[in-house]
């Protein structure tokens, strides 16, 4: 059968145009970027979780869904603090059951963001985000910096959709209307399409940052910039030349530029240049994110609790302070002593020491199929696929809800969504503690 | 047995229905308000002895920032504001964060604490409308609903320059049964779609760029459109060149567009019996009057124009307005008015988070600090004041802070004291910078509200004015049994004494929701269930087709596709259509 308008559950464009053709054991795909296809692919493959699983000497054992849940509930309900990790790939219905598990446990929840846009968040905590939908950029963009990012690998169809190729309203000529600049210290695909490509030196961002707010503010930056960045002066005045005379500019930022030396700074530092060249011309920032639902965990999270990641309940309230009730930092110091990971594969992207104790601690892991972490789990519990098997709502790159229909169901009969099973568990917490 | 309920002996104040603070037996059974009970009901139910208390119909705001992606901004840009105020989980309640933006949970234990039961989001950007419901679903124990933005919107404008008003008109209504909302709002028209390109409009007849469409037009568009619609409530106008020296002018002018259009409510509801004549008699309300009634040339010479709107206002029918008081301290600023929080920005340097929302509207997020010693924020408290004290008429007015803009809702206890109380503007004026004395009338007004007044402001006159009447604001027989109960005997009340006010105000002795005991003592011991309002607009099906053809071929324009864009109604807790007839 054929399905139109499906959403696509792979990155943070949440493209919702995908044509899907799914037969006894196969499954096609229309639109789907190669990413996404991959991920269309998920729900027929033969690696596929498909039972509950318990670890027995080492030995993952299929067990009773009832049982694993119960199970589940003992190694969440004895600890004393446990992590609630709850991924990217599923949808804010089921951030928001994990998030009342943990309120109730007394738990730290935490999400992809603590590990990845992190310090992109923080920015925006320091300096506020000056920012548009995608339509923006599709109808007046006129030029476009990729910052630290390369998103014609890493979210394919971002360009097609949404920022360089579309031909939108006030941009009919589509590629020809615009200009990319980006900004990157490697080669990539995304610098050889772009017309201009600033080479600068790795984890020299703050600095070429600085340098072109000191020109927007009509002064010269000190010349010592050259040689740390790697960029010369009349190349910066070149750039902001253009910045300042485009009609509707915009700045996408990707982890080069919050995961390099500064951190959260070099996020703030972009944030306040893009305030700033508004009193020039329209400018607008964006966050370019390769998993799914990202930023619907900081949306969800942060109206119902008020932070959006790396939420400590231990006092019974919710606090938050990043370096301290994160998840890397919380299995660093060893202040957790037991895990919840939610489709996310969270071992493989943790410092050595972090993945150790992660390892040693009671963990149970909620994933669609085998992985690093469902490895080292001692419960598995199999996932439903969200915008494929189940309904929800994904939050976009750009912070916009979307929502999604499956076209089959859950291949379940003891859940039907990511959602229900976490809501299976927080009913048997609450019978037990 | 749930939902039903006596309150015996209070002092009722139930303006809609004429009763000012006459002792009463107030009866709800199954969530609604009765005649009476019958013995057995009585011994089954609950019973509360009001005697020596005041009871008024639980509060209505009828215009906060409460739900929704610039919210959310605000929370998720502000930990600073959620550090310092913060909830414990009990076995019934949920923590929570948040000071001048709230986490829903909080929030929704707030607005009840004070006696309010229902609350009106005040801006849904149609693309992220899922996102607000979500949000309003979130929420504990509020009746709730929004107001849909459509002032800058791509298809409105474009219909309204071509002149075609009935396809805009059958644009409206799709968009309202589309997103689940209730009512029109219109920010900023023809200036936030210039804010696209970075730029303003600065007069009612200055054309935007591109769709050359005057904000004049726009505004005398969507009232003539929501009044062939018969929508519950007026068009919700956020006038143009807000929060600028001088604003004051722009707003009187664009208030005097809708003085022409007749109001025209045509909603199929069972009405409460309320003695009053509750249907619609405005064509316009005008939101946060404070923040529109700027006097002046700069901010050095700024001083009150709310006297000459106040002026206009007392002699005309058509209007209503709300306040947006400035109960000074912490605020966040937060509007669809994308441009003036850009204004905000250069003048404070804060940090400013921005959202531009494609073909649609924009809004902007700014933390802001009222100070008593601060010239400017002096006059807007004394500004705020003035909107709700110089209006004659309280069926004119409606008392809100903007929430959070001038401050958190959690400050109406403040400014409902500085509303009854003269002593305490005196006190309050004696602590601030002396422009509010100077520049403002506030030091010579001696009027101080009654209860009766504080009724109309507070539950009344929002819920009348937004078409909500029929079962809010009124303790009439067939209304919510949505009441609150204040530890204040008429008898002996002592505007003097404004410290007690201020107390019994903070916390009331009970609110009542549906007839559930849901606040005791400003504790709260119940989460009774809630509802969302929207309103389900009809057209001729002939009009929506033909619109519709038309909307399918520009959603090219969109980034998300058509079959995708609606709210479906699983994002509302109780979805609860009001049936608008729109047809001619």
């Amino acid at each position: 059968m054929v399905f139109k308008n499906i959403v696509c559950p792979a990155c943070g464009a949440a493209c919702d145009d995908i044509q899907v053709e799914l037969g006894d054991g196969t499954i096609e795909t229309k639109n789907a970027c190669k990413i996404g296809n991959v991920k269309f692919k998920e729900i027929v493959s033969s690696h596929r979780l498909r039972q509950p699983l318990i670890n027995k000497g080492g030995r993952l054992i299929p067990v009773p869904w009832d049982e694993a849940l119960e199970k589940a509930t003992y190694i969440l309900t004895s600890a004393k603090r446990p992590l609630l990790f709850l991924g990217s790939e599923i949808s804010c219905e089921a951030h928001e059951a994990g998030l009342h598990i943990g309120e109730y446990l007394g738990a730290v929840v935490d999400s992809n963001t603590s590990i990845y846009h992190g310090p992109t968040v923080m920015g925006v905590q320091e300096a506020g985000k000056v920012g548009a939908t995608e339509g923006q950029k599709k109808n007046r963009c006129d030029l476009i910096v990729y910052w630290g990012t390369n998103p014609l690998e890493s979210i394919p169809r971002q360009m097609s959709r949404y920022e360089v190729f579309p031909r939108g309203y006030w941009t009919k000529r589509g590629r020809f209307d615009r200009i990319i600049i980006t900004l990157d210290p490697r080669k990539t695909l995304t610098t050889e399409a772009s017309d201009f490509h600033v080479q600068l030196t790795p984890n020299s961002d703050y600095e070429l940052i600085s340098a072109l707010l000191t020109l927007l503010h009509g002064k010269i930056p000190h010349p010592s910039v050259e040689e740390i960045t790697g960029v010369p002066i009349s190349a910066m005045e070149e750039l902001l030349y253009m910045m300042k005379n485009c009609n509707f500019g915009f700045i996408s930022i990707g982890l080069g530029l919050s995961s390099s030396i500064g951190k959260h700074r070099n996020a703030e530092i972009v944030m306040n240049f893009v305030k700033e060249i508004n009193k020039f011309t329209k400018f607008a920032l964006g966050v370019i994110h390769a998993h799914c639902n990202v930023a619907g965990f900081n949306q969800v999270a942060s109206y119902m609790y008020g932070y959006p990641f790396g939420l400590d309940f231990t006092r019974g309230y919710p606090r938050f302070n990043p370096g301290e009730f994160t998840t890397v930092d919380m299995l660093r110091e060893k202040d957790v002593d037991a895990a919840l990971v939610v489709c996310s594969d969270l071992i493989s992207n943790l410092p050595a020491d972090c993945a150790t104790y992660l390892a040693e601690i009671p963990l149970i892991c909620l994933d669609i199929v085998p992985c690093p972490t469902t490895v080292i789990s001692d419960i598995v519990l199999p996932g439903v696929i969200d915008a494929m098997e189940c309904d929800g709502t994904f939050y976009r790159q750009d912070d916009v809800p979307v929502y999604f229909e499956p076209f089959t169901g859950s291949p379940f009969e003891f859940t039907k969504s990511n959602e229900d099973t976490l809501r299976q568990l927080f009913a048997k917490i609450r019978k037990t503690k | 047995m749930a939902g039903t309920i006596v309150i015996k002996n209070g002092y009722v104040f139930d303006p809609l229905n004429e009763i000012k603070g006459e002792i009463m037996d107030i009866f709800v059974q199954d969530g609604k308000v009765v005649t009476g009970l019958s013995a057995a009901e009585l011994k089954t139910g609950t019973f509360i002895d009001a005697f020596g208390k005041t009871v008024m119909p639980g509060g209505v705001d009828s215009h906060s920032h409460v739900a929704g992606s610039k919210v959310n901004a605000g929370r998720v840009m502000r930990p600073e504001d959620h550090y310092k105020a913060t909830i414990q989980k009990t076995s019934l309640l949920h923590s929570g964060s948040g000071y001048t933006v709230p986490s829903v949970y909080k929030q929704g234990y707030d607005y009840a604490a004070m006696g309010y039961t229902t609350v009106f989001e005040a801006a849904i950007p149609p693309l992220e409308a899922r996102h607000t419901h979500e949000e309003m679903r979130a929420t504990p124990i509020l009746d709730m609903g929004g107001y849909l933005e459509l002032g800058n919107n791509f298809f409105v404008m474009r219909y309204l320059r071509e002149g075609d008003i009935w396809r805009a008109a059958a644009y409206v209504s799709w968009m309202m049964k589309t997103h689940k909302t209730y009512g029109v709002k219109c920010v900023n028209p023809a200036g936030v779609e210039n804010w696209g390109w970075g730029k303003n409009v600065s007069s009612l007849d200055e054309a935007n760029i591109h769709f050359e469409i005057t904000p004049r037009e726009i505004i005398k568009g969507l009232s003539e459109i929501n009044e062939c619609l018969g929508m519950p409530m007026p068009l919700h106008l956020h006038a143009n060149n807000l929060g600028h020296p001088g604003c004051y002018t722009i707003a009187k002018e664009s208030l005097k567009i809708p003085d022409v259009i007749k109001p025209r409510q045509n909603m199929e509801v069972e009405w409460a019996e309320i003695k009053m004549n509750p249907a619609k008699n405005r064509s316009v309300y005008l939101a946060h009057l404070m923040f529109n009634s700027f006097a002046g040339t700069t901010w050095a010479d700024l001083e009150s124009g709310v006297k000459e709107l106040a002026g206009y206002i007392n002699n005309k029918d058509h209007v209503v307005i709300d306040s947006g008081c400035v109960p000074f301290g912490e605020a966040t600023t937060m509007t669809g008015d994308g441009p003036a929080i850009h204004d905000i920005y250069t003048l404070t340097g804060n940090k400013w988070s921005n959202k531009d929302v494609e073909m649609e509207c924009g809004s902007g997020v700014l933390p802001f600090t009222y100070l008593k010693s601060n010239p400017v924020h002096s006059v807007q408290w004394a500004m705020g004041l003035e909107c709700l004290l110089l209006i004659n008429d309280p069926w004119k007015t409606i008392m809100t802070t903007d929430s959070p803009n001038g401050g958190p809702f959690t400050k109406y206890p403040e400014v409902m004291t500085w509303l009854m109380s003269e002593a305490y503007r005196k006190q309050t004026l004696s602590e601030c910078h002396k422009w509010a004395n100077d520049r403002s009338e506030i030091g010579g007004v001696r009027r101080e509200l009654s209860l009766y007044d504080l009724a109309i402001l507070t539950r009344a006159n929002p819920a009348r004015t937004i078409g909500m009447a029929h079962r809010k604001g009124s303790l009439g027989v067939g209304a919510d049994g949505d009441i609150t109960i204040y530890n204040i005997n008429p008898q002996q009340l002592d505007p003097n004494n404004y410290e007690a006010l201020l107390r019994t105000f903070r916390k009331v002795e009970y609110t009542i929701k549906g007839g559930e005991i849901v606040v005791a003592k400003g504790e709260v011991v119940s989460i009774p269930e809630k509802r969302t309002y929207y309103s389900e607009v009809h057209v001729e099906d002939e009009k929506e087709k033909e619109m519709l053809a038309d909307v399918k071929e520009w959603f090219r324009y969109y980034t998300l596709g058509f079959a995708n864009y609606q709210t479906p109604k699983k994002y509302l807790a109780n979805p609860t259509p009001i049936q608008v007839n729109g047809k001619r």
